[in-house]
């Protein structure tokens, strides 16, 4: 149980990862290079404190008055990189009764993640894009094992919570969207679905970076444009609760 | 009217008159009413006088010429027509009074400040009449005098009234006015003892002078037309009574706070007697509330400008406690607590009354939900824990002030203001000086530790010891000192003729920069700390090499320092002898002033450099939590409020976005965040729900903002009449956001 894992920070009050109030840790790590990644310091899976989890569970158990209606989340950067630490984490969280969370965007092969998903009670499930061109394009990645992540939840019937960003230019788009809201609306396992408005507020951590911002020309999309997504998802996928 | 009998019958027992009556309410806030068309009227014409006062810097008008008294002025109106609850503290509304037996030379500066000048006769009177502030000045010893110069010993009520007092107003309407005379002559009667020493005759003369006070507040609403001498018979006179009651108290006393206490579940039993008997309507009770709140928002007093360095953005802590629960297990929520509640919403968001809901875990969920919404809405209430109050305090308790839990009619304090602790940490490493104020020996002349390499902890906490132990004595009896001057030159009568005769008294002491306090300790401790010495070798700057941990990380190593240094200053006040017996307790509280503390404290070892803020009150340092709120606020639960009897003010600002997705989990995660907070034996908090952009937004036009309310520590204030020093210290401080 002396397993370490690389960890970028943690929020104890996170009240838009999952259900409720929770607890998350951000992992170390990611596979990905989204243009709209707002948290590129979570990248480098050399960097990050290492930590045990004997080391963070008391972190946890000591805030449990606040987690009664929430729980524990891992996010990241992606937290399946760190499979071991990330599935020891959440099994010693559900031994101390946590519901618990995982935030990813399925980018690893269904091979190395699934034990860590049948641990986890819920997905928050990144879907990028799901056209794979531009899923690659804009993540370096295609969607595949995104894709296959989904259909395994559905088969285990695993809770999840559908999150996709969007960025004007890139996924903000009428077409795209009524696709991704048809594809979505068959599977029974998403309780719901979160348009999440591409926003400036990383830009300074690519500068920190000396990163050059590829989306450094793009503005975040207007309110209207965020309520239109919203209502295209409501016209085609009516059964799904989209925020 | 029939009521449900009890000992409240034949006795002064308000809180069985409760007990015995009310009706708790688990429903939602569906019933409520709309403004009526006279409220927004009346709401709206104030609006406009306000908009005035905001244009003549803060004071609409001073009556310099009549000094106040609880029957000095005639009947004030706002607009007779449509105000359902009469009564103003002198004959205009927003109209200042002169309270000068707190301090003739405060009035000087007060008129001054405003354009006025001093009138004749009151001059004349006050060359024979010796004021609270002259008595206190005459019996100040050098060392208090340093002290208070050097600002380690800061605040304190010796230039203006002490108040946190809260009469029981509630006795005016259940009892009538001559119960209540009659009651204090029969006390007065008994009074008696083998010796008349000086206690017993001051309590003699004390008691003549409350049922004076009574027959002063019968012939002041006899000038507005209304026998109070019987009992309220509805909802409409229970309320005019009680505000009676209170407004006498805001026309004798100009106390720093002037709370109301706990009046809406008892009122509430009047009103569901009405409702019942089709008296009145939902919308009629709704009006008369809305009208009485309206009252207390335009509660006035004219202070010297220096005051606002304090307590900045006029406040009077027209504090209201609501809901809790009862002794019984019952909680004591009835629709009058979402009536007190919805005047936020039907007249806007407002800093007065300070609305303080008494939070339990048993409260109901429907409740909790509608007081989140409401915090959501309006910034504009604060929330103590009643599960860790009510078993010290029972049932019928109130909060004075910002934090201040006491028994309504049993029990008052004497307030303290504060001692500033960072300061007593450069004392410490000074050998007492104080490099602020040219170097002069201020405290005991201990070895000066500043020529060290680095600072050793144990050295350091050894000459802390010595410079508290000789703070907490000199702290208190300062105190003892200026309340000894107030009960003789400046005494509350009304307030305590609404009181018991047998009462508690605590002496309430208080602490200022706990945050800096603990994580210089801690940089002491776990990283090297090197003074930076001035030409007299001493320290006025520190180089802190090396990381530690602090305060509002959820990480014992830390607070457990910040849990000692609180537990260690209260048993020090309470070694010493306190005035009247009087029990000290300790606050953890700063107001506004964190501002000028940080301004009169030298840089310190946790990095914070000189003139820079402290947090306010418990709060962790800006910036320096980093794991989140509930990380944080995990820190302050720590705090142990048996040793902070006077409370523990912790201020919580998070920008709406970041709360929650929905409005609907916003509301959920605010429940659960109170709820985890409390259940951890956390005392305060404050919360706001407000984007940093319309606070800078604000700054530049304040004219669009009339109403923007914002929480500080332990009470609420239009965001507008900060000073701006003030208004970037919260828009820098404790906003919890994230991306």
């Amino acid at each position: 149980m002396s397993l370490r894992g690389r960890i970028h920070s943690f929020e104890s009050f996170g009240t838009l990862d999952g259900p409720g109030i929770r607890y998350v840790i951000f992992l170390q790590g990611c596979p990905l290079r989204c243009k709209f990644c707002h948290n590129p310091d979570t990248w480098d899976i050399s960097s990050g404190k290492e930590m045990s989890v004997e080391e963070i569970l008391p972190r946890i158990t000591s805030c449990r008055s606040f987690l009664r209606t929430g729980g524990v989340t891992l996010s990241g950067g992606e937290p399946l990189l760190q499979r071991d630490f990330a599935l020891a984490l959440l099994s010693s969280c559900k031994k101390e009764n946590f519901h618990t969370a995982l935030d990813t965007a399925g980018s690893l092969p269904l091979t190395h993640s699934r034990e860590v998903i049948d641990a986890a009670d819920m997905l928050l499930l990144d879907i990028k894009s799901l056209d794979s061109n531009l899923c690659k394009d804009l993540t370096g990645q295609d969607n595949a094992n995104t894709l296959a992540t989904l259909d395994y939840c559905e088969s285990v019937n695993k809770r999840i919570w559908i999150r996709h960003v969007l960025v004007p230019g890139y996924t903000l788009n009428q077409e795209h969207l009524t696709l991704l809201a048809e594809y979505l609306s068959k599977y029974k396992c998403i309780e719901r679905v979160e348009l999440l408005p591409y926003h400036k507020m990383g830009a300074h951590k690519w500068q920190q970076l000396n990163l050059a911002d590829p989306l450094e020309s793009i503005r975040p999309p207007a309110p209207f444009e965020v309520k239109q997504a919203r209502e295209i998802f409501r016209l085609h996928a009516p059964g799904l609760s989209v925020y | 009217m029939t009521k449900k009998n009890g000992l409240w019958s034949g006795e002064i027992n308000v809180r069985d008159f409760i007990q015995n009556n009310y009706t708790p309410y688990d429903g939602d806030s569906s019933f409520l009413a709309a403004p009526t068309e006279r409220t927004v009227k009346l709401w709206n014409q104030l609006s406009e006088q306000m908009k005035i006062e905001r244009q003549r810097k803060g004071v609409y008008d001073i009556d310099e010429k009549t000094i106040s008294t609880i029957d000095s002025h005639a009947p004030g109106y706002i607009n007779r027509d449509l105000e359902q609850i009469v009564g103003l503290q002198t004959d205009e509304p927003l109209k200042r009074a002169i309270m000068p037996f707190g301090g003739i030379r405060q009035i000087y500066t007060e008129l001054e400040a405003y354009g006025k000048t001093m009138d004749p006769m009151v001059e004349h009177v006050f060359k024979y009449r010796k004021t609270h502030n002259d008595g206190v000045f005459e019996v100040y010893t050098e060392e208090m005098k340093q002290a208070r110069h050097a600002g380690i010993i800061t605040g304190l009520p010796d230039s203006y009234c002490r108040g946190r007092i809260i009469g029981d107003y509630r006795r005016v309407a259940l009892y009538g006015v001559d119960f209540l005379i009659e009651q204090k002559k029969e006390a007065k009667r008994r009074m008696l003892g083998d010796v008349m020493d000086s206690d017993l005759i001051r309590r003699r003369e004390e008691i003549a002078e409350q049922i004076k006070a009574l027959g002063e507040l019968k012939s002041m609403a006899a000038k507005y037309g209304f026998d109070i001498s019987r009992p309220a018979q509805d909802t409409k006179e229970a309320v005019q009574w009680l505000y009676f009651g209170y407004l006498a108290a805001v026309k004798e006393q100009n106390g720093a706070a002037m709370s109301i206490g706990r009046t809406s579940t008892f009122l509430d039993i009047y009103a569901e007697k009405d409702l019942a008997e089709g008296r009145y309507t939902e919308a009629e009770i709704q009006e008369i509330i809305d009208h009485f709140i309206m009252k207390l928002r335009i509660v006035r007093f004219l202070r010297i400008p220096a005051y606002d360095e304090l307590f900045s953005g006029d406040p009077t802590w027209v504090t209201e406690s609501i809901g809790g629960m009862s002794l019984d297990g019952r909680h004591m929520v009835t629709k009058m607590s979402y009536r007190f509640l919805h005047t936020l919403i039907n007249l806007g968001p407002a800093p007065e009354p300070n609305l303080t809901v008494l939070w339990s875990e048993r409260l109901p969920d429907n409740f909790k939900r509608y007081c989140a919404e409401i915090s959501v809405k309006t910034s504009s209430i604060q929330y103590e824990n009643d599960d860790i109050m009510q078993v010290k305090f029972g049932d019928d308790y109130g909060i004075a002030c910002c934090v201040s839990a006491m028994k309504i009619g049993k029990q008052m304090q004497f307030f303290g203001a504060r001692c500033n602790l960072a300061k007593a940490l450069l004392f410490a490493i000074n050998g007492g000086k104080d490099v602020k104020t040219g170097n002069e020996q201020i405290g005991p002349a201990i070895r000066v530790l500043a020529n060290d390499e680095y600072l050793d902890y144990d050295e350091v906490c050894r000459n802390y010891e010595q410079i508290t132990d000789w703070l907490a004595k000199l702290y208190i009896n300062t105190l003892n000192i200026i309340h000894y001057m107030h009960d003789k030159y400046c005494y509350e009568r009304i307030e305590m003729a609404l009181h018991d005769e047998e009462i508690v008294r605590t002496m309430a002491g208080g602490i200022a920069g706990l945050s800096v306090l603990a994580d210089s300790l801690s940089a002491i401790k776990y990283a090297k700390v090197k003074p930076v010495v001035n030409a007299d070798g001493l320290a006025y700057d520190f180089i802190t090499e090396g990381d530690f941990p602090k305060f509002g990380n959820n990480d014992d190593r830390v607070d457990q320092i910040a849990v000692d240094i609180v537990k260690n200053f209260q048993k020090k006040l309470a070694s010493h002898y306190a005035y009247r017996k009087s029990r000290p307790t300790m606050s953890i509280l700063t107001i506004t002033s964190n501002v000028m503390y940080g301004k009169k404290t030298a840089s310190t070892p946790d990095g914070r450099k000189a003139g820079e803020p402290f947090a306010p009150g418990a709060n962790p340092m800006h910036g320096r939590d980093v794991n989140g709120a509930v990380a944080s606020l995990s820190s302050v639960a720590k705090l142990p409020y048996d040793y902070a009897e006077d409370g523990i003010s912790c201020t919580f600002s998070i920008v709406p976005d970041t709360l929650g997705r929905t409005n609907e989990d916003k509301i959920s995660n605010l429940v659960g965040l109170l709820d985890g907070y409390f259940a951890k034996k956390a005392h305060h908090l404050n919360v706001n729900v407000l984007d940093r952009a319309m606070l800078l937004d604000a700054m530049e036009h304040p004219e669009k903002y009339p109403q923007l309310t914002i929480r500080v520590s332990g009470y609420a204030v239009n965001f507008i009449k900060l000073t701006k020093e003030q208004q970037m210290d919260v828009v820098n401080r404790t906003f919890h956001s994230k991306m």
